[in-house]
């Protein structure tokens, strides 16, 4: 059961994410702990008499760095939705509300100019840092040059479309957005400049990486000091070989309550350094209230049954997928990569990843309840269908002897944790059994997911894993799959399997510039062009996750947010 | 260190005796009657000896009985339990219907005696096909290490000057590495870097003869320091003297005068090297840097194992008996073949 720590979407370099805002399509939140989906739950009113108390979280190792801007991990992203905010926020809410986008620290959505190219904000007056500073439109512009002094994971995928942006990436250390960011101190007013119409901006403004930080907040990766934060705590010390504490923001007074609502606990404790299996321990015990890492697999059935009533299992907006290299042998050869796809017997994956209930078979690239999926399976047992039947070992061996790879090495290269294990020896059992020479290669997590995107490091096929970033198929298909997104030779090559079709491509800007007009009809071309994508199976998807979150029994008010899960900020501890 | 009789002198007395007597047994046949004698020794022996007589009727074991292949994963597969077909892999279905736990020992050799693995694949099956690799790496390692701390104690101690110096400042370098922290690292980097090559022979990333040559590498010292200093000993006695005086070769002295009186220490060392490269090969496999899948050992069973601790336990405990058990075994026989060969060190143990 992994959770991944890293959520990277493109780590630099120019991913065409010219996009289109997405916001239906989204189901309502299914729960097999039986309970009610928690939409909208923040945006009640506030219960004065459950405030108070200390969160108490555990995970079995820290994140990193804590600043807001350089850190790209979910771990961290849950608890900045309690300490930092954006002119944009995602509504803290639970359900599908939680991709909805809503004004933080700007007063209102912003005004976009007809071209679609200015995007107009006023920022509200009387919001305090917490160092007691006002928060000015002078920390607006400088939070703008920060993401590219401190060299932001997503400087050159998100936000590279801001006037001057382009000079930024090439001289962070010079930096100058003044004509794409323009504030004026006397109005509030800021107006951010596009060199061409991003309809995902507006998603992209609601990420931590976009939080607005004092303008004296260090030009380099603050690391563990902590920056002056906007939300209801602050960070009073942070240790990563240990802890990281939060207190209340003295300076807090609720603004807007779906964008950023007072929290409950007086002070969360997040303790570092136990195993998981110890962690789980505690909050069985009422020791601690909520464990990051997923539950190990011989703890599931346990969890399931004693404590049920602390389980709170969700689906996610993501998937796991084979990434296989479309520039090397033996996957160079279509017919290779469909018979990977015809032969994985994706319930066994299901099976490994720990069950039905924790994760469901998918063929395609896009999540079920995202906007642009649509059923369709075109490898599975039998005639092509809406769903996965099966799998079609005999099809896969007779597509193997076709492509005239049969006999040839390949090396399957997972993460060494328990699932990636599991999942890459199960993996090598099947490719042997189609006709290959298959070997697993084990590597640790923190490097597998760089090594992969590699080209330089020759990797055949991979096991990983994608986890939207935000609510927009572009944020799947174009970001995993464009040409734009392969870069040869770099560890930020996120398009894994080196797959280029410059007619997909097409298509795909195509579909953005339609989204900006119609997003249902744009949501069409998205669902065909995943069709189309798989024809050419540069991938083969495995199932899409469940995320398990296991709390003590004092915690009260669990909600879970679609865009950055579990909300730490409203739990009642009392 | 045993110190076994001085070999030049002795073996021309027991020839001369056997020609004159006919009765004097020899130091090697005395010692094995010794050997014989010790209870301990002999059931520690029989003890392996049943260990390896079931690992290599794993085949056996796996085609005839259980009908299994203990190498491919199994994951929907179903097997017999009192008459019902039953999910090898079993999704929970009580509660929130979490979690998906491999079925447990059923004690029915046929179908899954001690139970399955994570992947659906018999334990017993993997154990004794497991046990096959772990005694041939053991055994394997174990032979090759005691054959080039030979070589090099006894050129290092007949030659000594610059050849000692050389030679013991290379085992210095390995020695200053825990044992442990140089067979990981020399395991990963061959594992990544595909392999080890020697001169035009290969050893490939994934063969069982990787663990083997880098367990034996990192105990030579262990084994060619105490010969070192055996053979620095026996260089002052007469014989070699004498061998010297009468215009020996080196080579020659060193292959009819010094080898054969070092033999037993290195008999003694056999064993217990065998458990130490046998522990060694688990951790390593353990780790993951040992043998690799599908192939099993011992220590890949017992990792396989660890993430099913709380449900299914036999997984890891099995494997882990086993080890102990051979390790056991093996460091009891050792201690009666030391016993045997250099009574003396007996009796330094009992006072």
């Amino acid at each position: 059961m992994k959770r991944p720590n890293i959520r990277v979407a493109a780590l630099t370099g120019a991913l065409a994410v010219v996009v289109t805002a997405c916001s239906g399509g989204t189901a309502p939140e299914a729960s097999p702990s039986g309970e009610a989906p928690s939409a909208g739950a923040a945006s009640g009113e506030f219960q004065e008499q459950h405030k108070g108390g200390t969160l108490k979280l555990l995970a079995k190792s820290a994140a990193g760095s804590f600043d807001p801007k350089v850190n790209y991990t979910l771990q961290y992203w849950q608890i900045f939705q309690a300490t930092y905010d954006g002119l944009l926020a995602f509504t803290k809410a639970g359900g599908d509300a939680s991709f909805t986008v809503v004004p933080d620290l700007a007063e209102a959505l912003p005004e976009v100019s007809t071209d679609g190219k200015s995007f107009t904000f006023t920022l509200r007056k009387g919001v305090k840092f917490s160092d007691g500073k006002e928060v000015t439109v002078d920390d607006v512009y400088a939070s703008f040059v920060r993401i590219f002094k401190v060299s932001s994971p997503t400087a050159g995928s998100f936000y590279n479309g801001i006037v001057g942006a382009e000079a930024c990436l090439a001289k962070p250390d010079t930096c100058d957005l003044s004509k794409g960011v323009v504030v004026d101190g006397a109005t509030n007013e800021i107006v951010i400049n596009l060199v061409a119409p991003d309809p995902e901006l507006q998603f992209k403004l609601a990420v931590p990486h976009a939080a607005i930080n004092p303008a004296t907040a260090p030009t380099e990766d603050a690391g563990t000091t902590p920056i002056p934060t906007t939300g209801p705590y602050m960070v009073a010390s942070y240790d990563p070989n240990r802890a990281l504490k939060l207190v209340r923001n003295p300076n807090f007074t609720e603004w807007s309550r779906p964008a950023q609502p007072q929290g409950y606990p007086d002070a969360i404790d997040y303790s570092f350094g136990q195993t998981v299996e110890a962690n789980i321990t505690q909050v069985q015990n009422d020791q601690a209230d909520w464990v990051f890492d997923p539950p190990p697999a011989d703890r599931l059935n346990e969890i399931g049954t004693k404590y049920a009533d602390q389980a709170h299992v969700n689906p996610l907006t993501a998937f796991w997928y084979l990434a296989m290299n479309t520039n090397l042998a033996p996957f160079d050869n279509v017919k290779a990569r469909q018979a990977v796809n015809i032969a994985v017997d994706r319930s066994a994956a299901v099976k490994l990843y720990g069950g039905e209930q924790l994760a469901q078979p998918v063929c395609t690239i896009l999540p079920p309840n995202f906007p642009g999926h649509d059923p369709d399976c075109q490898y599975t047992a039998g005639a092509p269908s809406k769903t996965w039947t099966g799998p079609d070992l005999e099809k896969a061996k007779q597509l193997v002897q076709e492509s005239g790879t049969a006999g040839q090495a390949v090396g399957i290269v997972v993460s060494d944790d328990e699932v990636n294990a599991a999942l890459g020896e199960y993996l090598q059992s099947v490719l042997t059994s189609i006709g290959y020479k298959a070997t697993v290669k084990p590597l640790s997590g923190n490097i597998q997911f760089t090594y992969i995107q590699n080209s330089n490091n020759k990797a055949q096929i991979s096991l990983t894993s994608w986890y939207q970033d935000y609510p927009a198929a572009s944020d799947f298909l174009n970001v995993l799959l464009s040409c734009t997104s392969f870069r040869p030779g770099s560890d930020s090559s996120i398009n894994i399997s080196g797959f280029c079709d410059k007619g997909l491509d097409t298509k795909m800007q195509a579909a953005l510039t339609l989204g900006q007009t119609d997003q249902a009809a744009a949501d069409v071309q998205w669902a065909a062009l995943d069709k189309e994508f798989m024809a050419q199976a540069p991938l083969a998807p495995l199932f899409t996750p469940k995320l398990i979150d296991f709390t003590s029994s004092r915690v009260g008010n669990y909600q879970f947010s679609k865009q950055f899960y579990m909300l730490v900020s409203q739990l009642w501890v009392q | 260190m045993v110190t076994a009789p001085v070999a030049g002198s002795v073996q021309s007395l027991d020839r001369a005796d056997g020609r004159r007597s006919g009765a004097s047994p020899g130091p090697w046949r005395t010692s094995l009657g010794q050997l014989a004698r010790n209870r301990g020794a002999m059931l520690a022996l029989l003890l392996f000896l049943l260990v390896l007589v079931a690992c290599l009727a794993a085949p056996l074991y796996a085609d005839r009985v259980a009908g299994t292949d203990p190498f491919t994963s199994n994951v929907n597969g179903t097997t017999v339990v009192d008459g019902r077909e039953v999910p090898v892999l079993e999704a929970s279905s009580t509660g929130l219907g979490l979690g998906v736990t491999p079925i447990g020992p059923t004690w029915d050799p046929s179908h899954y005696l001690l139970g399955a693995d994570n992947q659906g694949r018999d334990v017993m099956a993997r154990l004794l096909y497991g046990g096959r690799n772990s005694l041939l790496i053991g055994l394997s390692a174990a032979m090759l290490c005691c054959l080039l701390a030979t070589v090099i104690g006894v050129l290092a101690g007949y030659f000594g000057g610059v050849v000692d110096a050389v030679l013991s400042r290379v085992l210095d370098v390995v020695w200053a590495f825990p044992v442990y922290l140089l067979a990981i690292s020399l395991s990963v980097v061959l594992l990544t870097s595909g392999g080890a090559a020697i001169g035009p022979v290969r050893v490939e990333a994934g063969s069982l003869w990787l663990p083997v040559l880098i367990i034996a590498v990192i105990y030579v010292p262990y084994v060619a320091r105490p010969l070192r200093g055996q053979v620095l000993a026996l260089k002052e006695k007469e014989f070699i003297a004498a061998a010297v005086g009468v215009g020996a070769s080196d080579l020659s002295i060193m292959r009819r005068d010094v080898l054969p009186n070092v033999l037993p220490t290195v008999v003694v060392f056999l064993p217990l090297m065998t458990a130490l490269a046998m522990l060694t090969e688990s951790a390593l496999s353990f780790l993951s840097v040992g043998v690799q899948p599908p192939q099993a050992s011992w220590g890949t069973i017992i990792n396989d194992g660890l993430g099913l601790l709380y449900t299914r336990p036999a997984v890891t405990i099995a494997p882990g008996l086993a080890i102990a058990l051979t390790a056991a075994a093996l460091n009891v026989f050792g201690d009666g073949v030391r016993d045997a060969l250099d009574p003396r060190a007996r009796l330094r143990g009992a006072g």
